[in-house]
C-alpha cells in the first residue's frame, strides 16, 4: 500500500513539474549579464569563480563551516578503531602512487592558479588533493587517521579561518565579503590557497577517518 | 525538445527516483545512495533550466559546485552514523515500530 501510495506520488510528481517546466516563462532576471557587467570589479576573469568568490563569497563561506561541521562530527562519533587487516597491496601499485602523488599535487595548484581565469579554482583542486591522499591510503603508503594532531586539526579549520578573517575585515570596512576591487584579486587568492588546503584535508580526512576501523567494518 | 530541456527533465525524473527511493527502501547504505540520486536530479534541474536561453548562467553553476561540495559532506556524515549504529546495533537498517 506505501509502495503504491509513493509511486503514485513520485509520477505525479514528475507529471507536474515537467508540465510546468515546458510551460515555463523565460526569466524576468538575466542573472549572467548581471555577472558579466560586473565581472571587472570582481578581481577574477572566470564568472563562476567570481560569483563564488565574490559576489556569492557568503555562500562559500557557508558551505566551508558546513563541511568542517561534517568532519567535526564524524570525529565526535568516534568509530572503535580495531586492527587494520588488509591483503597487502601490490609494490607496483605503490610505486605508480609514489609517482602520480607529486603530479597531482601539482595538478592542484595549477588549478587553484588556472580558477582566475577558466574552469578551475579551490573545489576542484581540493578534489584532486583529497584524491592524492586516498589513493596513496588505499597503496598502504599513508595510514587511516585515528585522532589528528593539532597541527592538522589546524589544517581542517584553517580554509573556514583565513575565509572568516578575510569577511571580518571586510565587514569593518562595510558589508560582509565585500572586497575593495583593487585588492579583489589577491584576497580572493588567499581564500581560496586557504579553501583548497582546508577542502583537501576535510575531503581526504572523510575517507581517512571512515576507513580508519576497516577491520570489522561491514 | 532542447537539450537543456531533456537535461531538467532527467533530472526531475531521477528527483523522483530518489525520493521514491529514500522512502521505500530500508536499507540504509541504499537509503543515502537515493538520497544522492535526488540531490544529483536537483542539481540538473538547477543547471538544465538555467540555460535554456542558450547561455549558460555562472550563478546556478556555483550554487552547484557549492551544493555537490555539501552533498558529499552530508554522504560522508550520512555514512559514518550508518557505521555507527551498524557498530551499536550489526543492523543496517532504522527499526520499524512507527511504521504502517
Amino acid at each position: 500500500m506505501k509502495r503504491l501510495l509513493v509511486v503514485l506520488g513520485a509520477v505525479c510528481f514528475v507529471v507536474l513539474l515537467l508540465g510546468a517546466m515546458f510551460d515555463l516563462a523565460p526569466a524576468s532576471v538575466q542573472l549572467h549579464a548581471a555577472v558579466a557587467a560586473n565581472l571587472p570589479a570582481s578581481g577574477v576573469e572566470h564568472p563562476v569563480t567570481a560569483v563564488l568568490l565574490n559576489f556569492r563569497g557568503y555562500d562559500t563561506l557557508l558551505e566551508i563551516a558546513v563541511l568542517l561541521l561534517a568532519m567535526i562530527v564524524i570525529l565526535a562519533t568516534g568509530i572503535d578503531t580495531a586492527a587494520d587487516v588488509r591483503p597487502s597491496v601490490n609494490p607496483v601499485l605503490q610505486a605508480l602512487a609514489k609517482l602520480a602523488a607529486p603530479l597531482m599535487i601539482m595538478v592542484a595548484v595549477y588549478l587553484l592558479w588556472a580558477g582566475a581565469f577558466r574552469p578551475g579554482g579551490a573545489f576542484q583542486a581540493g578534489a584532486v588533493l583529497a584524491a592524492a591522499a586516498v589513493l596513496l591510503h588505499l597503496v598502504e603508503l599513508l595510514p587511516g587517521w585515528q585522532s589528528p594532531s593539532t597541527r592538522l586539526r589546524l589544517g581542517l579549520a584553517g580554509g573556514f579561518l583565513v575565509f572568516l578573517a578575510v569577511g571580518a575585515g571586510s565587514l569593518m570596512r562595510g558589508a560582509l565579503l565585500e572586497y575593495p576591487p583593487e585588492h579583489a584579486g589577491r584576497l580572493i587568492l588567499l581564500v581560496e590557497s586557504g579553501l583548497t588546503v582546508s577542502l583537501g584535508l576535510i575531503l581526504a580526512g572523510l575517507f581517512l577517518l571512515l576507513s580508519r576501523d576497516d577491520g570489522d567494518g561491514p | 525538445m532542447t537539450g537543456e530541456l531533456l537535461f531538467a527533465s532527467v533530472g526531475v525524473i531521477l528527483f523522483a527516483l530518489g525520493v521514491a527511493g529514500v522512502l521505500l527502501i530500508g536499507h540504509l547504505l541504499r537509503r543515502v545512495l537515493a538520497f544522492n540520486v535526488m540531490g544529483s536530479g536537483a542539481f540538473l534541474v538547477l543547471v538544465g533550466l538555467a540555460q535554456r536561453n542558450g547561455i549558460a548562467d555562472p550563478v546556478p553553476q556555483a550554487m552547484v559546485l557549492t551544493g555537490i561540495v555539501v552533498a558529499v559532506a552530508a554522504t560522508a556524515l550520512a555514512l559514518a552514523l550508518v557505521r555507527r549504529l551498524y557498530v551499536l546495533t550489526g543492523k543496517l537498517e532504522l527499526s520499524q515500530d512507527d511504521d504502517e
